[in-house]
């Protein structure tokens, strides 16, 4: 059976102007696999640049890829058409991460809610249609007579990103594409949201890909993680293995400057220099090189291959020379469900 | 700081003088700011929000306090206030800002000008948006050292930005470049570089990190650490990362619909909450050992147009009693030293 999700070499270039030659590469021949059978929740991590955003964008069919393939259920997202087109456009759903602004001011939720049940012929009466939304409202928590009928502006951004939700849970989807979706909610809401989400997975089937620099919340949320850097993957595995034993300089950098809310984990206690990214780099080697504490004459030339350090747990780094090499194409087996 | 070409040695002059202020301090001095009773209300179409509701604190200098809350909590309010800066239709209705020995409040508008960035300087939210995209970084650090200090040489000024560059550990040329050409991090330091031009006594830095990533965000952090010891100065930081805050300040203020609900040292603050409202910001982190367990604070945060009578957190709170529902508890100073505004607690700090 084909899986959910795949992307098969996928490249985007962004060109400068029409006439300039240099190209930003946000994403750099990148393979994962989603699988369909085993709902799970995967986080895509990375520093803002790292491409985090172009892969969310690519996957809800935003912006097409400059090489390579995405595909849904084993058909390439670029030419689906018909009842294909029509079902993976349901089955896939956006979360974003500003919950004020992606309402539309003159609407009340009832109007957001029941266009996306229209559209997609999802109920057979008005009050089918009705259940439907009370039953998705009450799946986030929401008590439907609280915000049906209520203009966005007369709820809280917990209760919008709530609603955010449940908009995507309505319509049955397989997977949800969630891109930083607590970074504007408050430390306190976030709890709430988040365990939302990880319900969806739990109770609802439904896959996740939570994208976030946030590392902290992706240990609580997710079960898997891909660390991006400039468009590639540089770790990937068990979220566990991967925050509390981080192997590449890049994903130790990231960890080592969280600030854990804990008196007794201080900051940079790995002591690895916080180096500021020096632009282009351009170089044909590790993307990582210019920044790296670790720097060797090999990592300037060729880009190091994945080495596999645990049953799920591989990095990009030559200083992992000593575990077994990792096929690029493989990644994804890695990853636990 | 009379003439110009005697900068660098005042400079030294008056850090050891800080120096040695901070020194006293210990043994009593007072402090370098106090805030009292400060009130500020929101005249809207609505109604009258009280924004901010009695506040008191103080901070020595040297000290590093972080102020956190939900959104709508007063934290920005609060530093507004402290600057003098609440436009209509907010009105600050009264209480003092004390910085050293100046009340802020009885200032003039044009002597509160010169206060402004000399004696307090204010790091808004975003700050690294509000630099001018079509003029120098020198200019605009030039900008406010001509304002405050008009017979300043050419010379003077550009030693002067140099020196404050160099404190946030950007090389000299910065200077010369637009906006456009530097980094999140770099443009968030040129604010912290504008904040400490005139070595003021008291910072306050509105989410410095917030649209910063993990690692930018560590940079930003320590920048700030090294210029407040550099300078001696005291540092308000706002925001709702209590992680942050754990790892940056040495007491944590925390507000709820404009009042002050506890205000305890860090390790306090972290190991034996008080206010019920601060036990459950506390339990909501999350840490390496509890991995996948949430706990959110029940209940949504009140509209301070209609706040409900007696304690605002009462509707959300697990110990609530009779008491609460009628009165506002006052913010009471426990022997330990510790702020607490709760009607579980007795003067003396002990559960009632």
């Amino acid at each position: 059976m084909a899986p959910l999700l795949e992307f098969r070499n996928v490249t985007k270039t962004y060109s400068k102007g029409l006439l300039s030659r240099s190209a930003t590469t946000a994403l750099d021949d990148v393979s994962l696999t989603l699988e369909d059978d085993k709902p799970t929740i995967m986080t895509v991590a990375g520093e803002s640049g790292s491409g985090k955003t172009t892969m969310a964008m690519l996957l809800l069919g935003f912006i097409p890829p400059s090489s390579g393939q995405i595909f849904y259920k084993g058909k390439d997202i670029t030419t689906l058409a018909g009842q294909d087109r029509i079902d993976y456009r349901r089955e896939v759903q956006a979360i974003f991460q500003d919950p004020f602004a992606v309402f539309n001011p003159f609407y009340t939720v009832d109007h957001l809610l029941s266009v996306p049940i229209e559209k997609f012929k999802m109920a057979s009466s008005k009050a089918d249609a009705r259940n439907k939304m009370d039953e998705c409202l009450a799946a986030v928590g929401l008590r439907p007579e609280d915000v049906l009928g209520r203009f966005p502006h007369q709820l809280s951004g917990g209760q919008r990103q709530r609603i955010n939700v449940a908009r995507a849970l309505l319509l049955k989807p397989k997977l949800i594409v969630a891109d930083e979706p607590v970074s504007m909610v408050d430390a306190s809401l976030r709890a709430t949201i988040l365990e939302t989400l990880r319900n969806l997975t739990r109770e609802h089937g439904i896959s996740i890909l939570y994208i976030t620099h946030d590392l902290t919340t992706a240990y609580h949320v997710a079960n898997s993680i891909v660390v991006l850097y400039r468009g590639s993957i540089v770790e990937a595995g068990d979220v566990n293995e991967v925050i509390k034993k981080p192997k590449h300089p890049y994903t130790r950098l990231l960890i080592d400057s969280i600030p854990w809310p804990d008196l007794n984990r201080r900051w940079g206690e790995d002591q690895l220099p916080a180096k500021e990214a020096e632009g282009g780099g351009g170089g044909s080697g590790c993307k990582f090189a210019s920044r790296c504490p670790f720097v060797m004459d090999k990592c300037k030339q060729t880009p190091p291959p994945y080495y596999q350090l645990d049953a799920h747990h591989a990095a990009m780094c030559y200083l992992l020379e000593d575990s077994p090499q990792f096929a690029r194409e493989r990644l994804s087996e890695l990853l636990p469900a | 700081m009379s003439t110009p070409v005697n900068t660098a040695t005042n400079t030294a002059a008056t850090a050891a003088a800080r120096a040695s202020a901070k020194a006293a301090n210990k043994n009593g001095a007072p402090p370098i700011l106090q805030v009292n009773e400060l009130e500020v209300t929101y005249y809207t179409d609505a109604g009258r929000a009280r924004a901010l509701d009695h506040v008191s604190f103080t901070l020595n200098s040297g000290e590093k306090m972080g102020l956190v809350g939900e959104s709508g909590s007063g934290k920005s309010t609060m530093a507004l206030a402290m600057m003098r800066m609440i436009k209509p239709p907010g009105r600050i209705e009264g209480g003092q800002v004390i910085v050293g020995d100046t009340d802020l409040m009885k200032l003039s508008e044009n002597e509160m000008r010169a206060a402004r960035l000399s004696k307090i300087s204010y790091i808004p939210q975003g700050a690294m948006n509000s630099i001018n995209p079509v003029l120098r970084i020198e200019a605009q650090m030039k900008d406010g050292l001509k304002a405050h200090e008009p017979g300043m040489s050419n010379d003077a000024m550009n030693r002067r930005i140099h020196e404050a560059l160099e404190g946030v550990d950007l090389k000299p040329g910065v200077a010369r470049m637009y906006a456009h050409e530097l980094s999140g991090g770099m443009k968030q330091r040129v604010c912290i570089a504008i904040g400490i031009l005139l070595k003021p006594q008291v910072i306050i830095a509105d989410e410095p990190t917030s649209a910063l990533d993990v690692v930018t965000q560590r940079q930003v952090m320590e920048t700030l650490d090294s210029v407040q010891k550099q300078l001696g100065a005291a540092i308000i930081l706002i925001g709702h990362d209590m992680g942050l805050m754990a790892q940056f300040v040495d007491r944590v203020a925390v507000m709820y619909a404009g009042r002050l609900a506890e205000l305890s040292a860090v390790q306090e603050m972290f190991t034996s909450p008080m206010h019920p409202y601060a036990q459950a910001l506390i339990d909501s982190l999350p840490n390496l050992e509890n991995r996948g367990i949430f706990k959110g604070i029940p209940g949504l945060a009140p509209s301070i147009l209609r706040l409900p009578p007696g304690c605002a957190f009462h509707p959300r709170c697990a110990h609530v009693m009779d008491a609460c529902k009628n009165v506002v508890p006052p913010l009471e100073r426990m022997p330990s030293g510790r702020f607490v505004s709760c009607h579980l607690y007795d003067k003396e700090g002990n559960k009632k």
